[in-house]
Order: structure tokens, then sequence, then C-alpha cells
């Protein structure tokens, strides 16, 4: 007896018993499917967020420490000759723009309307090391930055707020932050809030108008060439500073270094737990849908123990019996398996499509089915049917003849 | 041609003991037709298992065409029912939820042969069912099962068909039928044996064989045989 001839006794006995055959796989297509979903799910939501850090992750933030190291020297703060200093660093590989930042909490006024919006003074880098686009209008040029020029752009929330939805509106007319009125040339696109409820303008406007004179930044962003030269830029700003500010010891720096590029390694790591952790929550069900196998291939084997009876008495050798059964529960799981990746894609596809709707939170969101996650627990699935088949298969095949027919 | 040496079988059910077979000699040439007879539980199955090579004695040898298969592995005989051997069982034993005429095939399939569904089809039509090939077991009359039952042990073309009570669940009308069919198998040059409890069924047999308590207590060769008639 060929192959083929042992997959159609196999499919006609799976067809004689259709519905619990159907039963039966159902245990392996929710299996199957759950794992590709939740892993699925898992890569989505990490390549999603990813997407929105990753262009931030080359971001150095260096602001002040808050408070007096006791004991120590009085802290010094943050002024234009340490972003000079930092400036002058541009020359190594590790970064590509230095910028400073002040900013202060300000109330932003039209004839009608008022809003408490975040007053940033910095250089025209600033947009593109922020990786923030226009809506509306232009950023302030290097010359309005040099000439001091009474310019703001502002925040997508402070635009709508103040002169209405469309961000069209706002450009030309003119604010009053401080009492100092200033001409709007631009509008933001949202990036969420806080980032919405800026004013950003030249960091000497902003210091002659709004925060008052001198030399002190709250703030110095360094931009480094990729996210993995983070930590060498880290090293070269701390070095640098420290000198600047005569900091021997570790411990009495007076500033503080900031990067998401360890929090963005640290949300990476807990998320490809949690996806493991459903993984195995799904693994779980697949589990059970392999037990699910294995008793209905017990159960269909006991109930027709007669059947081999006969079928051994008219010349099938064990070979045969076993193939059958074998067959049987080989092509369940691997039936429940197709399906179940299928069910799995299709869930995927369908949780990309719906996603926006749950806000502009999830509007990039999107499952992604990868092909380990499908190789892997189509395998599963074969796995549970050479299983799960092939013990009540054996027990089949090396049933006695006579035995199997006295069976009642 | 059968040789069975001293036969004996033992069926061992936990620490007792059954002998179900004590010693049986027999003797049967290509082309007999014999019945063997008894009283219930007087080992007549048993000796059928072990003819049809679906069962081993526990002592002595089988000698099926000069060969002994007495010893022979759980594949080998496979095999040699397969080639050798057709059944008639007094229940039918047809394979549920499986048509009459992929029933017959079955032999064919477990002896790799490719072209079976003419084979299948003559066979059906030899045993009067030529119009009843799709259906199922359980649409078929006794009778009529048990005469797919006939043509799937024919269709290998076996030297041997044994058939254990094989009009047990029959009326007297069905009976006749699958006797005249039995007969005619023999008359073509078939080794038949047929375990009856019924006087008349041995009465067509040239030969009866009676057991008792797992022993041949008469072994006759009859004159005044009867000719079936349907
Ligand atoms: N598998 C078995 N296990 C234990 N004892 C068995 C087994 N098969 C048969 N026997 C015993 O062997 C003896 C002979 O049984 P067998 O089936 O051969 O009788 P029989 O002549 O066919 O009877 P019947 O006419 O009722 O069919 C009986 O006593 C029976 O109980
Ligand atoms: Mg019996």
């Amino acid at each position: 007896m060929n192959l083929r001839e042992a997959l159609r006794i196999a499919l006609r006995g799976l067809r004689a018993n259709r519905l619990r055959s159907v039963l039966t796989m159902l245990g392996i297509i929710i299996g199957v499917s759950s794992v590709i979903l939740l892993v699925a799910i898992g890569n989505g939501v990490q390549s999603s967020v990813n997407e929105k850090i990753q262009p931030l992750a080359n971001l150095i933030t260096i602001v002040p420490s808050v408070g007096n190291v006791p004991g120590g020297a009085a802290p010094k703060d943050l002024i234009d000759a340490d972003v000079a200093a930092l400036q002058d660093l541009g020359l190594s590989h590790h970064i590509t723009a230095v910028i400073p930042a002040t900013t202060g909490k300000a109330l932003t006024e039209t004839d009608a309307f008022r809003f408490r919006a975040t007053v940033v003074g910095s250089t025209d880098r600033w947009l593109e090391v922020n990786n923030q686009d226009m809506a509306a209008g232009s950023f302030f040029d290097e010359a309005q930055f040099r000439s001091t020029a009474r310019v703001v752009v502002l925040g997508p929330s402070v635009a709508s707020y103040l002169f209405g939805t469309d961000p069209v509106a706002a450009l030309s007319h003119t604010v009053r932050i401080n009492r100092q009125t200033f001409r709007v040339i631009g509008v933001l696109q949202s990036v969420g809030e806080p980032g919405d409820s800026v004013a950003v303008m030249p960091l000497n406007t902003a210091r002659r108008y709004i925060f008052g004179g001198g030399d002190k930044v709250n703030q110095i962003i360094v931009q480094a060439t990729e996210a993995a030269a983070v930590p060498t830029a880290e090293d070269e700003v701390i070095r640098t500073l420290s000198e600047r500010h005569r900091i021997k010891d570790s411990a009495n720096r007076d500033f503080e270094v900031q990067s998401l590029r360890s929090r963005l390694d640290t949300f990476n790591q807990i998320l490809r737990i949690l996806t493991l952790f459903t993984a195995a929550v799904a693994a779980i069900s697949l589990f059970v849908g392999a037990i699910g196998v294995l008793n209905i291939m017990l159960v269909s084997v006991t109930e027709r123990t007669r059947e081999i009876g006969i079928r051994k008495a008219i010349g099938a050798t064990r070979r045969a019996i076993l193939e059958q059964f074998l067959i049987e529960s080989l092509v369940l799981a691997g039936l429940g398996g197709l399906v179940g990746i299928l069910v799995g894609i299709g869930l995927s596809v369908l949780g990309a499509a719906v996603a926006p709707a749950f806000g502009p939170t999830f509007a990039t969101f999107a499952p992604v089915v990868t092909i380990p996650s499908v190789v892997i627990s189509f395998g599963i699935s074969l796995a549970i049917g050479l299983i799960a088949g092939g013990y009540p298969a054996n027990r089949a095949a090396r049933l006695r003849p006579i035995e199997a027919l006295r069976f009642q | 041609m059968i040789q069975l040496e001293d036969v004996t079988k033992v069926y061992r059910m936990g620490k007792v003991e059954v002998r179900a077979l004590y010693g049986v000699d027999l003797t049967i040439d290509d082309g007999e037709l014999v019945a063997i007879m008894g009283p219930s539980g007087s080992g007549k199955t048993t000796l059928m298992n072990i003819l049809g090579c679906l069962d081993i004695p526990t002592s002595g040898r089988y000698l099926l065409d000069g060969t002994d298969v007495s010893r022979l592995s759980d594949n080998r005989l496979a095999k040699i029912r397969s080639r050798k051997i057709g059944f008639v069982f007094q229940s039918f034993n047809l394979v549920p939820r499986t048509s009459a005429v992929r029933n017959v095939e079955l032999p064919l399939v477990y002896a790799g042969v490719r072209a079976r569904r003419n084979a299948a089809r003559l066979a059906l039509e030899q045993v009067g069912l030529g119009d009843r090939q799709k259906h199922m077991p359980n649409e078929l009359s006794g009778g009529q099962q048990q005469r797919v039952a006939i043509a799937r042990a024919l269709i290998n073309d076996p030297a041997l068909l044994l058939a254990d009570e094989p009009t047990g669940n029959l009326d007297t009308a069905s009976s006749g039928e699958i006797l005249t069919l039995l007969g005619g198998l023999n008359d073509a040059g078939r080794t038949v044996v047929i375990i009856t409890h019924e006087e008349e069924v041995a009465l067509l047999a040239k030969r009866v064989v009676r057991m008792r308590d797992g022993r041949i207590v008469s072994d006759q060769v009859q004159r005044n045989r009867m000719e079936v008639t349907a």
C-alpha cells in the first residue's frame, strides 16, 4: 500500500466524522492563530514605538542639576560658553549638532484669547534637531536668529486656541507674549502634548523680551550622528563640561545628561519579555489543542477497534494501520495549523485596518506577522499531530486481529 | 494444502488458563469443502482463527502449502492473509461508513493492487449486488451485507475461504443464497471451510469435522451429499 492510499483512507475516516474532525481542529486553530496574532501585536507595538522614538534616540539632553551638592562648590549654570565648547566638539565624528534652549511658561494672548504656552528660545536648527515639521509657514532662519527678530513659531495647540483650527489662519498675525508683540511666522505639526503647547523663538529674542538677559541656558541638546554613537558622544560631552566646570568627582556634577537610547533599550527589553510571555500564554492554548487531538485520536482508536480488526483480517499490515491513524492526526493538526495561520494573519491585517479608529496614538500601529512565528507554530502543529497521533496509532497498529475483532 | 499437527491453543486470562484446543490434527486438501461442527465453546472459532492466520497456535505446527506459519511475525501473517485467505464472518464485519464497492476493494488496497474498481464491481456482480455498489453497510440487508463480505473475501482470489457461521444471522432464504454462493466457489476449485451449528448447512459439505471440548471427535466424508438449490 502506498502513501496515497493511506492518505485517501485517512481522509475518508476524517470525512466520516466531520463534526468531530472540525472540533478537534478548532483547538489547534485557536492556538496557532493566537500565537501568531499575539506575537504580531508585540512586534507591532515595538516597531511603532521605535518608529516614533528612533529619530529622537540620537539626542542627548543636558540640563543643570537641581540642588546643591552638600559641602561642595556652588553649582554652575549652563551658559552660552558651555554651548560653544560643545559646538567645538562638533569637529568629532560623533556629534552633528549642539543647540541651546531656554524655556519657561508665559502667557500668550491675542485680543480675544489667552493661552499659557511654554516659550522656547533656541536656534534655527531646533526644528531639524527635534525632528519636527511645519504645518504652515516656516521656521525662523539663521538671519532671524542672529538679528533677534521678534518672530514666533507656535505649537498647534497654541495656534488653534488663539486663531482657530486652520494653522494657516495664524500666519502673519501677531501675538502678545509677556506683553511684547511677536509676529507668527509658522505653526508646527502636532507631535502630541506637551510638545504642542510651545511657542518657539530665537534664543536672544526670548532672552531680551521674555526671560530677561544673561547667558544662561536651561538645556543643551546634542545630536549624535546615530543612536549607536550616543554613548561615545555622551562621554565627550561629560568630559568637556566637567573640565569647564572643574569637576573631578562624578558625584559632584552640576549637570545631568539624559538620552532616550537607554530608555528605548529598556523599553524594547520589557516589550520582548511581554511578547514572549503572551506567546507563552498562547502556547498554552496550543497545548490544550494538542491534548484535544490526543483525546480524539484515542477515542477514535477505541471506537474503531473492530474496524481495525476487520482491516487486519483482510490483509492490513501494522504499518498500514499506523499510517492510517498517523495521517489522520497529521491532517487534522496540519490543516488546523494552516487555517490557524490564515486566521492569525487575517486578524493581524484586520487589526492594522481598525487600529486607526482608536485614535491618533494607534495611527501607525500595525501588527507585524513574522515568518518565524508562522513557521514555528506550523511546525508545532505538525509535531502535535505526530505525537498526539503517534501514540494511539501505534496502539491501534499493535492490536491483535482476533482481539480487535472480538471487541464490542 | 492445510496440515495441522498436534495444535493446541491456550488463552491466558491473568492467572487462569483456558484451553481452547487440545492436540488437533487435521489435513485439508486443496479444493475440499469442509464443514466444522460442534457445540458452543468447542473451539471452532479458535481453530478457524488459526487456519486463517489471525492467530498462532500455542504449540504444534501449522503448515500452509508446505510452509510452517505457526511462528511467523505479525507482518508475515498479514501478508499471508492478504494473499491466500478470504474471511466471511457471522457478523458480516464490513467496514462501517464505507460503501459496498470500497469495502470490496479494501483487500486489493492492502495488497498494493492499483487497478481495483473494475475488479470490485465484477465481484459485486458475481454475488448479485451489481446495483448496490454505492450503498453503505447500514443501507443493506443482512443477506446483502454477507454477500458483500463474500465478494470482499473473493476479490484477492484466495485459495482458502473461511466462513465462521456465515448464515448464523440470516433468515432461511438468505442463508440458502449464501450457501449456494459458497458452494459455487468450491466448485470453482477453492478450498472452503464452513463453521456451522446447523445440520442442513453441514449437509452440503463433502466432509464434516465434529469438535467437542477442543478436540476433533469425528471426521467423516459424506456419501449422500445434498445439492443446494437457491
Ligand atoms: N480470547 C479468548 N480469551 C479467553 N478465552 C477464549 C478466547 N477465545 C475463546 N476462548 C475460549 O475458548 C473456548 C473455545 O472458544 P471458541 O470461540 O473457539 O468456541 P466456538 O466453538 O467458536 O463457540 P461458538 O459456537 O459459541 O462460537 C471457549 O471456552 C472460550 O471461552
Ligand atoms: Mg465461534
